[in-house]
């Protein structure tokens, strides 16, 4: 070979790819998550829109100077983006934006980034972000009131700050209606269920969530309210413990999340399954009336255990062992 | 009735419209022919002839060494000139015959045949082996080896492999159009060495017209039947066909007739009823010419040994300048990075595409998706698998299954942070299976 020739490409097969991309994942789940933000914001009001923001930024900003230092350009996933939007879905209205900030710089920095950044935390970023507020600033954190606000034609009432489900535990009757469409009190994404399935429905028509842990989660936790709830099949009763709280958004958007499940089907079941006994415990034995959070950060932690029993069998693998395994 | 099919799998863009409804054209080599002396798995062939001899096209140049093995024949006339490692499309370097091509195309005498009824089924299997004929789909197994099980009594199903789930590709599809008849044939003269065998013609049914074809043409044989089976890639496989015509699973430590199965492909199949009915060594075959890069994508019946450029240059060149050429499809073919390699009997196809979508992205952190785990028809775990890989953890490596991946490529396909699961994968799987041979 004399002459320089014109060489192709070569790498090893295949040769195509899908259009799937880490960002596109993450762009959808971003855009899946706009109805309930954007319900929180005609809910809750402008200062809504200050926490989400604050919220995104912290991430992102933090991802970014991360990315900077080790000459990786990380940022660009959209991975922290989503983080920051989901802590945001998960914080009361009147927090002070500081503390948001701060909760979304843990987040992505102690939770995500020091583990070795997207895809080696083991728990999921935006709840640990929000559990690290919520034993930092349990006041300010479980303070839903809200102060009244006008803004041209619309006026925003000053809400009393008791969510429906503080309420159920104290005794008193809650509307479900209300709760469906979102109309209470709670964190800025978690009180409508319609927007929140509305959002669900895109991903899982997208195909990137599928129902196996929300199905799972939502079952199992419907058995375990029934058995121990003390109220027997009690449909206005159990409808109100599935709308309210963070189950509804903790369910199709947290404990989805692709790093912090198990990968293997049989896990995902059992990972549901778990999330649904663990926040019938917290809910209804616990003295807090809330335990989404919780039960889904505790699965996070048993995901590799999960993982190991329920590994799949390979293909044409037989009972007697193979002369390969040993 | 549920169709065949498998779990997992992936539907990529099948490219299959720019060359399904073009019938195959005859092409004549005039340049250099190439003979490399490996062109199946097992031991290399040892060359017969010697420089400067002058061979005849059918002629045997290269005779098997032991049982696993296969000859090679001369697909021209011409002179031999030299003997001499040249480069293959894996990129290895391979002894080879090179020909001078006289352009006279002056035939051997045909092998003289007793009829077909009076063959037994030994003469039968040593007529195969004569006539080098090696699985065509692509692995390039000797066929009189899968042919000989040792138990014949005990294979109950012959399956020809009539998928072609390999997107782009369709010489299978043109030869079950255009020579049914020689298929079914191969798989009658297969049938006859196996007395307890059904044969199942096994096709993707993205391909009605050839099921219906096949089940006219088959329609009074008791021993025959056409099944359709799901379009998913990779149906075509040799595990997930038998899982999805029988329901029977294989592993890698196993062959097919463990479970009482033998499989041979299209081409296979054609050139078995060549060699047996017609007394013809295997020196042609089907290639399919494709790709967006390529002016007229075709299908062509080479001359074995012909240069993939001579192919392409007779066939009226590229369009555009392709980024990437192909050896066989584009989920499981090997790239060139130049057109001067001969093609051989696994030669499927060429395929040039002028993007190169593995080099466009670049490969980012694993985010736990399970795609990969969703679509593996091995079901295994690729996205642990290849991080065993990378750091050569051998023992999770094993633990985990890695032997049983087939190498389909569905993991790569599909991965969105665009990890190159299935080449780490692969190189683990070559290590350790080298290293097996050696204790």
């Amino acid at each position: 070979m004399s002459e320089e020739k014109k060489m192709y490409r070569v790498s090893s097969n295949p040769h195509i790819r899908s259009g799937w991309t880490t960002s596109g994942i993450m762009l959808a789940v971003i855009v899946a998550l706009l109805p309930a933000a954007g319900y929180g914001i005609f809910h809750f009001g402008p200062r809504a829109i200050a926490v989400i923001a604050v919220s995104v930024a912290g991430a992102v900003i933090t991802e970014g100077i991360f990315g900077l230092c080790c000459k990786k350009a990380t940022v660009t996933d959209l991975s922290a983006v989503v983080t920051g939007l989901l802590l945001a879905m998960n914080l009361p209205v009147s927090l002070p934006l500081w503390m948001a900030a701060l909760g979304s710089v843990f987040a992505i920095l102690v939770a995500k980034l020091l583990f070795g950044g997207l895809g080696q935390n083991f728990m999921n970023p935006a709840l640990a972000g929000r559990c690290f507020l919520l034993i930092s600033f349990p006041k300010q954190m479980s303070d839903f009131s809200t102060k009244g606000f006008e803004l041209g034609k619309r006026t925003w009432d000053a809400l009393s700050g008791a969510t429906p489900l503080a309420a159920l535990k104290a005794g008193e009757s809650v509307n479900v209606m209300e709760m469906i469409v979102g109309n209470t009190g709670g964190t800025i994404g978690e009180t409508s269920v319609i927007a929140l399935v509305i959002g669900a429905c895109l991903l899982i028509l997208l195909g990137i969530i599928d129902l196996r842990i929300p199905g799972s989660y939502i079952v199992s936790f419907s058995i375990f309210v029934i058995l121990f709830g003390g109220r027997g099949f009690d449909p206005a009763y159990l409808s109100a413990q599935l709308a309210g709280g963070g189950l509804m958004l903790g369910a199709f958007f947290m404990a989805t999340d692709y790093v912090t499940r198990p990968i293997t089907v049989g896990g995902q079941y059992l990972f549901g399954i778990f999330l649904g006994i663990m926040t019938g415990i917290f809910r209804i034995f616990a003295p807090g009336a809330e335990g989404v959070s919780y039960a889904i950060i505790l699965g996070n932690l048993l995901v590799p255990l999960m993982e190991k029993v329920t590994r799949p069998r390979p293909f044409g693998y037989r009972k007697e062992g193979n002369a390969h395994g040993k | 009735m549920a169709k065949l099919t498998f779990v997992g799998g992936i539907h990529p863009y099948d490219g299959k419209d720019l060359s399904k409804d073009k019938p195959i054209r005859d092409i004549l080599p005039k340049g250099e022919m190439v003979y490399p002396l490996s062109q199946h798995i097992g031991a290399p062939a040892q060359a017969i002839v010697a420089k400067g001899d002058r061979v005849l096209a059918g002629q045997k140049i290269a005779e098997a060494q032991g049982f696993v093995s296969a000859p090679v024949f001369a697909s021209v006339s011409g002179t031999v000139k030299a003997i001499e490692p040249r480069r293959v499309a894996s990129g290895d370097f391979v002894q080879s015959i090179i020909m001078e091509n006289d352009g006279a195309y002056e035939e051997a005498p045909a092998r003289s045949l007793k009829p077909l009824q009076d063959m037994t089924a030994d003469e039968i299997r040593e007529t195969i082996k004569e006539a080098g004929i090696v699985g065509m789909g692509g692995a390039g197994f000797p066929t009189h080896v899968k042919l000989s099980p040792k138990e014949p009594e005990k294979i109950e199903y012959v399956i020809a492999n009539c998928a072609e789930c390999e997107p782009y590709l369709t010489s299978d599809y043109r030869r079950m159009l255009e020579e049914p008849e020689k298929l079914v044939g191969g798989l009658r003269i297969i049938l006859r060495l196996f007395p307890h065998a059904q044969g199942i013609l096994a096709v993707e049914d993205n391909k009605p017209d050839c099921i219906r074809l096949l089940r006219k043409l088959t329609a009074e044989e008791s021993r025959i039947s056409v099944k359709a089976l799901q379009t998913k890639y990779p149906q075509g496989g040799e595990r997930t066909l038998i899982y999805a015509v029988t329901g029977r699973e294989v592993n890698s430590t196993m062959l097919p007739a463990d479970v009482g199965c033998v499989v041979n492909n299209v081409d296979t199949m054609v050139a078995v009823y060549r060699a047996v009915a017609e007394g013809k060594p295997l020196t042609e075959r089907i290639v399919t010419l494709t790709g967006n890069a390529v002016k007229d994508p075709c299908n062509y019946r080479i001359r074995i040994g012909m240069s993939y450029a001579e192919l392409l240059t007779a066939a009226g060149g590229f369009l555009t300048e392709p980024q990437k050429v192909i050896c066989g499809g584009p989920m499981m073919g090997m790239a060139l990075f130049d057109l001067n390699i001969p093609t051989t009997k696994t030669s499927t196809a060429l395929l040039a595409l002028t993007e190169d979508e593995v080099s466009a992205m670049e490969p980012g952190p694993c985010i736990k998706c399970g795609r990969c785990v969703e679509v593996c028809p091995g079901r295994v775990m690729p996205n642990y698998l290849a991080t065993f890989a990378e750091h050569f953890a051998e023992e999770k490596f094993l633990e985990y299954g890695g032997m049983e991946c087939c190498e389909c490529g569905c993991c790569s396909y599909i991965c969105p942070a665009k990890r190159q699961l299935t080449q780490n994968i692969k190189s683990m799987r070559k290590i350790l299976l080298a290293k097996k041979k050696k204790k």
